[in-house]
């Protein structure tokens, strides 16, 4: 390569912040597209309700799972109500259900809502503890408690 | 009596802790070799005082000592004796001193094999150490002290999490832990080169080795991690971009890069400013992630029960040395001369590229980790940031650097060739697309993104091959020189080569895994069966199992292939007793490089149960992927040329210790 033994210092290194330049916007710019695109906001039931959620957005939906709420049919399909203890959804999910996951007990879904009024989850989470409650739905419920000590 | 004698050695840890802190490194700076020569014994009995800690809490734990809290907490008379010891490590308290325990190894092992290091330098390095084990063991005794005692004693312990009693608790935590804290030692090299004003080549020879060993282990550990959750937690898969993966992934990251720059450092004497920021920034990963571990401000399947106290403490510690050694680098580093001057195209440049792609890949990782935490901070909104975050950040970062990958070993240093490079890898190229155009014509063109996948591991395996076949020269010398010359090759180059290799075999597993995955979940009840892949499924119903501490209903399923019962699966949903928790025993059984996956769900009156179903073609080649770079590193650190001025047995040395 006759042009590098050319180059000076100078261009050598300009040569090299360029290349760091390019990676670095590429970075940013799919970090801040990833950003934009890809992150699931998390939501309570009375968010749900309150909101109107563009149809097909991916949203993470957490609560308690309201107590004599699921029912199961065919080929692993479970529905159960999510509740913050005010609103309440209702969610179809095929799959296996966390081993943690019982009425009464906190609980994170993903998935969509559909025209039909049903959260079509296809996660559910519940962690690998008796006594956990997720953090963001102790948040909600906290966040409920404290507007209802108000009215 | 055997506890107190724990905890009185854990006081004594931090007491000699605190003399390694100030006498070493005031010895070192003021050329005092007298001070610089208590640093080997001080690192040597403080790695046998935390050591004798250790021990004492496994005892209580062996022996079932229902007097110490930390014991009820996470053990119970009727566990097996395999989880009686690897709960020790199975807890907050009992982690951290496991995490203390190898700080202070590492510390120890620096003082016992360091001899070809200068006194100086060696002595400031041990302080450093002494530093981060002074503050992690006064962290330990005021917050999360493992030998308190409970009184009256109960009669029975609460049990281990379930879901950690399993053989992953005694391989994965260890492994990892010498890793993450095993960059501990490369950040005290790199604080102590800075407090003395000198960075050389030599530096980076005797730095290297222990980023290697640091490297190794948390490349198995993480792997190890990996195959526990996707066996373990039933849900079939090996990565999920969790925050605490992360946390040891981005360290990974860091050290990967650091592993490289100290290549450029050590043989061409650039870099070094740089290679000095690494050193400080892959542990500074480490330390972060062991903050968000145990600070509870993430939702996540490894965080630990915590007080806020023991968040506050860690963040402490975090801004502290973060913060204290970027200062120190920053009045420092321009102390550091500059050398060796490199055209972009070369060895060094190809080195400064990969180095660019991991340090902005763990970037956008430290984005997607902290996002949610500043978000909810700010705005108080929350939101998750999940895999298609990752997989869009990462990945695109991640195909560039596998792509130059096999033309960086080829290039000359200082100055290098591209186009005779690329002529060289002609064949590695043609193998590619041949990976890549029977993949498409196997798999049809809808996936064309996972033969293109193919064809990049492809591309980057058979290039690791192609460089040590180039090594060998077999076109010039011929076959029997060729395999001599193949036998007396550096390890380092074989470390390389299989270093490589090991990635591609990773990404060929992850791309297989990705695209040509089968899942399916159905209901299936006695006498039925269930097709996925070329494999038949016959399910024989649910029995009962008592284990010594859980009872366990499992599934049996004959599997066929053409006709012909080739293998069985008994997945399980298993009650752990003491806890009443359920957790999920996933049937896995392996057919050349692929798995087929079962794990049971609901249980139906009728005897049916839901099932959850997958084929996962070439999935072992994800964890055998990272066994082959562990194994480049084991041959690596065999290397002569490295053991030249590192870690060599000083039997004097020791004995003096003692």
């Amino acid at each position: 390569m006759k042009r590098d033994s050319k180059m000076t210092r100078k261009q050598r290194r300009l040569t090299m912040i360029a290349a760091a330049g390019t990676v670095l916007a590429v970075a940013v710019g799919l970090i801040l597209f990833a950003l934009n695109d890809q992150i699931v906001f998390f939501q309570s039931p009375s968010d749900i309700v309150a909101k109107t959620i563009p149809d097909g957005q991916r949203i993470r939906l957490g609560g308690l799972v309201a107590e004599d709420s699921v029912t199961r049919g065919e080929n692993a399909e479970v529905r159960f109500t999510v509740t913050d203890t005010v609103e309440s959804v209702n969610v179809v999910y095929v799959g296996l259900l966390p081993d943690l996951f019982r009425e009464g007990q906190g609980v994170v879904t993903e998935g969509v809502m559909k025209p039909d009024g049903l959260f079509y989850a296809d996660n559910v989470l519940a962690k690998h503890d008796e006594n956990y409650m997720p953090k963001e739905v102790a948040d909600a419920l906290k966040g409920k408690g404290v507007w209802q000590g108000k009215e | 009596m055997i506890i107190e004698l724990g905890h009185f050695a854990l006081i004594l840890a931090f007491v000699l802790a605190l003399v390694q802190c100030v006498v070493p490194v005031w010895g070192a700076v003021s050329g005092d070799r007298r001070l610089m020569a208590v640093a080997p014994p001080v690192a040597g009995m403080q790695f046998l005082l935390v050591g004798i800690a250790f021990a004492a809490l496994s005892h209580a734990y062996v022996t079932s000592d229902f007097s110490v809290l930390n014991v009820v907490e996470n053990s119970h008379s009727a566990k097996p004796d395999l989880y009686k010891i690897t709960g020790v490590w199975g807890n907050h308290e009992g982690s951290l001193l496991l995490w203390v325990l190898i700080l202070a190894l590492f510390g120890a092992l620096v003082a016992a094999f360091g001899r070809n290091i200068p006194a100086d330098l060696r002595a400031a390095t041990l302080g450093v150490q002494g530093w981060v084990t002074a503050a992690f063991l006064l962290f330990m005794l005021a917050t999360s002290n493992p030998f308190l005692r409970v009184s009256p004693a109960p009669m029975e312990g609460n049990d281990l999490n379930p879901i950690l009693q399993d053989v992953g608790l005694a391989i994965h935590p260890p492994l990892l832990y010498i890793g993450y804290v095993g960059f501990s030692i490369v950040f005290s090299f790199a604080i102590a080169a800075l407090l003395l004003g000198r960075v050389d080549a030599a530096w980076a020879r005797w730095v290297r080795p222990w980023t290697l060993l640091a490297w190794m282990f948390l490349t198995l550990g993480i792997a190890m991690g990996s195959y526990w959750a996707y066996y373990e937690l039933g849900w079939g898969g090996y990565w999920f971009w969790d925050p605490v993966e992360n946390a040891s992934f981005m360290p990974w990251l860091a050290g990967t890069a650091l592993l490289h720059s100290a290549i450029v450092m050590e043989k061409r004497g650039a870099l070094k400013v740089w290679t000095v920021l690494l050193a400080i920034l892959t542990f500074s990963l480490s330390l972060l992630g062991t903050f968000l571990v145990r600070s509870g401000v993430l939702t996540s399947v490894h965080a630990f029960a915590t007080d806020p106290l023991r968040g506050t403490f860690i963040l402490g510690i975090l801004v502290a040395f973060i913060g204290g050694s970027l200062a120190l680098y920053a009045w420092r580093a321009p102390l550091l001369k500059q050398g060796g001057l490199f055209a972009p195209v070369s060895r060094e440049g190809a080195l400064v590229l990969n180095n660019l792609l991991l340090t902005v890949a763990a970037v956008s990782v430290l984005v997607g980790t902290l996002y949610p935490l500043a978000l909810e901070a700010l705005t108080d909104e929350k939101i998750s940031v999940g895999p298609p975050f990752f997989n869009l950040t990462f990945g695109p970062l991640m195909v560039p650097l596998l792509i130059a990958m096999p033309f960086g070993p080829l290039l000359a240093w200082k100055r290098g060739d591209l186009a005779a490079v690329s002529q060289r890898l002609y064949a590695v190229l043609g193998l590619a697309l041949a990976a890549t155009l029977v993949t498409a014509w196997a798999q049809g063109t809808e996936k064309i993104l996972a033969a293109l996948g193919v064809g990049l591991a492809a591309w980057v395996i058979c290039g690791a091959v192609a460089e040590i076949l180039s090594r060998a020269r077999f076109r010039d010398v011929g076959l029997s020189t060729g395999l001599s010359r193949l036998y007396g090759l550096p390890g380092s180059a074989w470390g390389t080569a299989l270093g490589h290799a090991g990635i591609g075999i990773t990404l060929l597993g992850i791309v297989a895994v990705s695209a040509f995955e089968e899942e399916k979940v159905l209901t299936i009840r006695p006498g039925e069966s269930v097709e996925i892949g070329d494999y038949r499924l016959a399910f024989g119903g649910l029995a009962r199992r008592t284990g010594p501490n859980y009872i366990d209903d499992v599934g049996h399923f004959d599997i066929y292939r053409g006709g012909a019962k080739v293998a069985e699966a008994d997945p399980a949903k298993r009650l752990y007793t003491a806890r009443r928790m359920p957790t999920t025993e996933a049937g896995i059984v392996t057919f050349g490089l692929s798995q087929i996956y079962v794990s049971i769900g609901e249980v139906h009156a009728d005897g049916g149960a839901d099932i959850r179903l997958y084929h996962k073609p070439l999935v072992t080649l994800i964890w055998l992927g990272c066994l082959v770079m562990g194994g480049g590193a084991v041959v690596s650190l065999f290397d002569r040329r490295l053991r030249v001025g590192a870690p060599k047995p000083a039997r004097r040395q020791l004995a003096a210790a003692e």
